[in-house]
């Protein structure tokens, strides 16, 4: 497939949108445990915000993909079975949910709604947390299974490809916590770098099981059965046009197989092992900053590759009827 | 149920792109609205089409064989690219089975491209929406035309007669009768959307006349006319005895 800029930035911000906001959850949900001590609430507030715009920029992002964007709303109407209607219903929702999240603790609007039977309250922001954590995932299970449900697009369709795209998200949303707890309150700091640097260290397994899996993969489709012609050797001589066309500029990423190597590497140094080396200087620094910056950012940049390589390698059986064009 | 298709033979099909050229015409002066081009009069031309035909070489040099290969999306019975749409704008018609996308609702996400297997989709550069065969919907129903004319373009144009329209769920139909007696086939059957267009295969044609058939064995002297007649004492001209 052709890797589409538009998606490629819309699936890594709402990711980390999302992993940040998990994040600071699960931050106030260790302090209502009294795991951690209470975190000033503008902390959340600051942090929601942070997230938003995260996901505001993928939603912009996202705009960039369609051909028609003034028709976007349309888009909600087919939740009962696509995939990407449902991502488009979930994502608002979730950005509202982060919005209230914030604004509840921005303007200390936080009374409590229910007490556990052990007298601790339920307060106004677990409530929304919790929806918004499960609305989190939920939006992760929906843009992965945006792939994962196409049944013949092989190297997606696996489970792999949805717990990929919350690890991956949840990784670099908790290496932003990280780095924005450096400026904001620098007690959280180290809590939210091994969080990351543990993030980081599985989602690398679960991305290298998919490369594994992937690089086994055996073509179910081939020439033969594309025009049900039972010969070992046919060869292309015309694809019925000379300058190209939709088939042509969507499904190939036209780019030699040693580039496509080359970004598999680099966003494994990337995305995973130098971000965790940095993670972990920052777990014991004395002045983390400038290492979790530098982790946020490169881990970042690894994971556009991540995606872009996502997309280029699949290979769509259509490709078996544009082989040459004479 | 009616499920109407196409049935294209590949036997006969001599590549002479007649049908992608009507499809283009036809579709493109209709209601809704142009197929544009992009460059065409420039290098690499481009542009939407419903309908293509490719060629192939089965097999290898001398014995190769050329294989014209017209294309176009398949109405499968289960399509794969109606449910993801986000927008309903594709659907399968329940009374046809034909696949058709509303452009006045599509979005031009191309995701249901990406979930055909066929690659039978195409987008519009100019109207940014997703284009695909219609099988003709706005000529087959149109009663104004002639029950000859209401067939779809491609379907008329051929001069082979490679290209059969019907319903293939009809017992009785054209296409049924064709895709029974002559080996129709699906393509890409190993992803169950059980397309409703479907291809008939190559056949070797082989005349199998045996020289006693070509001339005759009891016509020695190559005279036509009556026979010699033999004398009662002498033998008959069967296999059962000789002069
Ligand atoms: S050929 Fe492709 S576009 Fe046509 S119905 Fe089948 S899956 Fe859909
Ligand atoms: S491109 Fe149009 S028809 Fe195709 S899935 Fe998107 S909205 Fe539906």
């Amino acid at each position: 497939m052709k890797p589409a800029f538009s998606v490629i930035f819309l699936t890594t911000l709402i990711g980390a949108g999302q992993g940040l906001f998990l994040a600071l959850f699960t931050a106030e949900s260790y302090a209502a445990f009294g795991l951690l001590s209470p975190q000033p609430t503008s902390f959340y507030a600051l942090g929601s915000a942070c997230a938003l715009l995260f996901l505001a920029g993928g939603l912009v992002a996202s705009f960039f993909h369609l051909g028609r964007p003034e028709r976007a709303w349309r888009a909600a109407a087919q939740w009962r079975t696509s995939w990407l209607s449902r991502e488009v219903i979930v994502l608002p929702a979730f950005m509202g949910t982060v919005f209230l999240y914030g604004a509840a603790h921005g303007l200390g609007v936080n009374p409590a709604l229910a007490r556990l039977p052990s007298g601790a309250p339920i307060n106004l922001t677990a409530v929304l947390g919790a929806a918004g954590t499960l609305l989190a995932f939920a939006l992760y299970v929906c843009t992965g299974m945006v792939y994962a449900c196409l049944r013949f697009l092989r190297e997606w369709h696996t489970p792999l490809t949805v717990i990929n795209y919350i690890l991956l998200g949840g990784a670099s949303g908790f290496a932003f916590a990280a780095l924005f707890s450096a400026w904001a309150l620098p007690g959280l700091t180290r809590f939210y770098a091994g969080w990351a640097l543990a993030i980081a260290f599985i989602a690398m397994v679960g991305r290298v099981a998919a490369l594994v899996r992937n690089a086994r993969l055996k073509p179910k489709s081939t020439l033969q059965s594309a025009l049900g012609i039972k010969h070992p050797r046919i060869v292309q001589k015309a694809q019925g046009a000379m300058g190209g066309s939709f088939n042509t500029r969507e499904f190939f990423h036209g780019q030699p197989d040693a580039l496509l190597s080359m970004v598999k590497w680099f966003f494994l140094a990337f995305a995973f092992i130098v971000p965790m080396a940095l993670l972990s200087v920052a777990t014991v620094s004395e002045a983390p900053a400038p290492s979790l910056t530098a982790a946020f950012i490169i881990q970042f940049a690894g994971l556009l590759a991540e995606r872009w390589f996502f997309f280029a390698q699949a290979s769509h059986p259509q490709n078996l009827y544009y082989q040459s064009v004479a | 149920m009616t499920q109407l298709a196409l049935v294209i033979d590949l036997n006969v099909c001599v590549g002479c792109h007649a049908c992608v050229t009507n499809c283009k015409e036809w579709n493109t002066s209709g209601p809704a609205g142009p197929m544009v081009d992009q460059n065409p009069y420039d290098k690499n031309p481009t542009g939407t089409f419903f309908n293509r035909v490719q060629t192939f070489e089965v097999g290898e040099f001398p014995n190769t064989e050329t294989v014209h290969f017209p294309k176009s999306c398949l109405h499968c019975e289960d399509p794969p690219c109606v449910p993801v749409c986000p927008t309903g704008a594709s659907y399968k018609r329940k009374e046809d089975g034909i696949v058709l996308v509303d452009y006045d609702k599509c979005i031009g996400c191309k995701y249901c491209s990406w979930a055909c297997p066929y690659g039978a989709r195409e987008f519009d550069e100019a109207q940014k929406i997703m284009k695909k065969c219609t099988l003709c919907v706005d000529r087959i129903y149109d009663k104004s035309m002639t029950e000859e004319e209401r067939r779809p373009a491609c379907v008329r144009a051929c001069p082979t007669s490679a290209r059969l329209f019907g319903d293939i769920h009809d017992p009785e139909s054209e296409v049924s009768r064709a895709i029974r007696e002559a080996g129709g086939y699906p393509l890409m059957p190993e992803w169950g959307t059980s397309p409703a267009n479907h291809y008939l295969p190559r056949r070797k044609i082989k005349l199998r006349i045996r020289h006693d058939e070509i001339e005759r064995a009891d016509n020695p002297l190559k005279i036509d006319g009556l026979l010699p007649k033999p004398d009662k004492a002498e033998p008959a001209l069967d296999d059962v005895t000789s002069w």
